[in-house]
């Protein structure tokens, strides 16, 4: 068994397994900040599927898709919290409104 | 041949700990404990299988890249593990019912998100007396 081989048939498909396993709780997810951490973790996943593949076919210019996927991670997750916690607050202010004009 | 061992422990622990990271998301109780334990087996499992990559190509150009990836990752996946479960805290997420404590709890503004730490009594006091300044509001 060459090392491409044991790659392809071992290392993937477990990382295949557990992008289906986040996948589940990125359907089910109860809260939103589930979701955020899920969808982050799909693409953190991804990258190093993006690794595997550049082994299996020799291609090392895969690596750079690898790092600017590891930088829209980021500022997605950035993003996401940022509204959420803009949301909330807005929420609040809507209530307190509410709560005075009674 | 020494090469191709090292891939293969390497590539085989990184996969391991990214399929227990993707377990303990989907079976952990609450999402403060989902974002904990993703982050740090995630970011282990990353590391070992981009240095897998690292050895198999054994290029100065491709190992510099990777760990251009692993520094950015390292430093960037606790800061937004952070963002985020800050974030879902002031959404009013709940804790899991077998919790022991929340020390947050009575200790920051709901309005302008301002954290007093609990050994500043005086603080503390204050916030009690003064829950919410209208001042506060943005």
């Amino acid at each position: 068994m060459t090392i491409e081989e044991y790659l392809y048939y071992i290392i993937l498909p477990i990382l295949a397994i557990s992008v289906l396993l986040v996948f589940c709780r990125f359907v089910l997810g109860p809260s939103i900040a589930d979701r955020v951490v899920a969808l982050d973790l799909l693409i953190t996943i991804g990258i190093t599927i993006i690794a595997v593949y550049s082994i299996v076919y020799d291609q090392s210019t895969f690596l750079d898709i690898a790092m600017i996927l590891g930088l829209i991670a980021f500022l997605s997750t950035v993003a996401f919290s940022y509204y959420l916690e803009k949301r909330n607050r807005k929420k609040r202010e809507k209530k307190k409104k509410e709560n005075n004009a009674e | 041949m020494l090469s191709d061992i090292l891939i293969i422990i390497l590539s085989s622990l990184g996969a391991l700990f990214i399929l227990l990271a993707a377990v303990g998301f989907v079976r952990m109780p609450d999402s403060y404990l989902r974002i904990s334990v993703t982050t740090k087996a995630v970011t282990l499992g990353i590391g070992l299988l981009l240095a897998s990559a690292a050895i198999y190509f054994n290029d100065l150009s491709v190992t510099s890249r990777v760990l251009a990836i692993i520094l950015f990752i390292v430093l960037t996946s606790p800061v937004g593990a952070h963002l985020i479960a800050r974030a879902s805290y002031f959404a009013g997420n709940k804790m899991w019912e077998k919790s022991v404590m929340d020390e947050l709890e009575g200790k920051y503004r709901p309005n302008s998100h301002k954290l007093s730490s609990g050994e500043d009594i005086e603080d503390v006091e204050k916030m009690k007396k003064e829950p919410d300044r209208e001042s506060d509001l943005i």
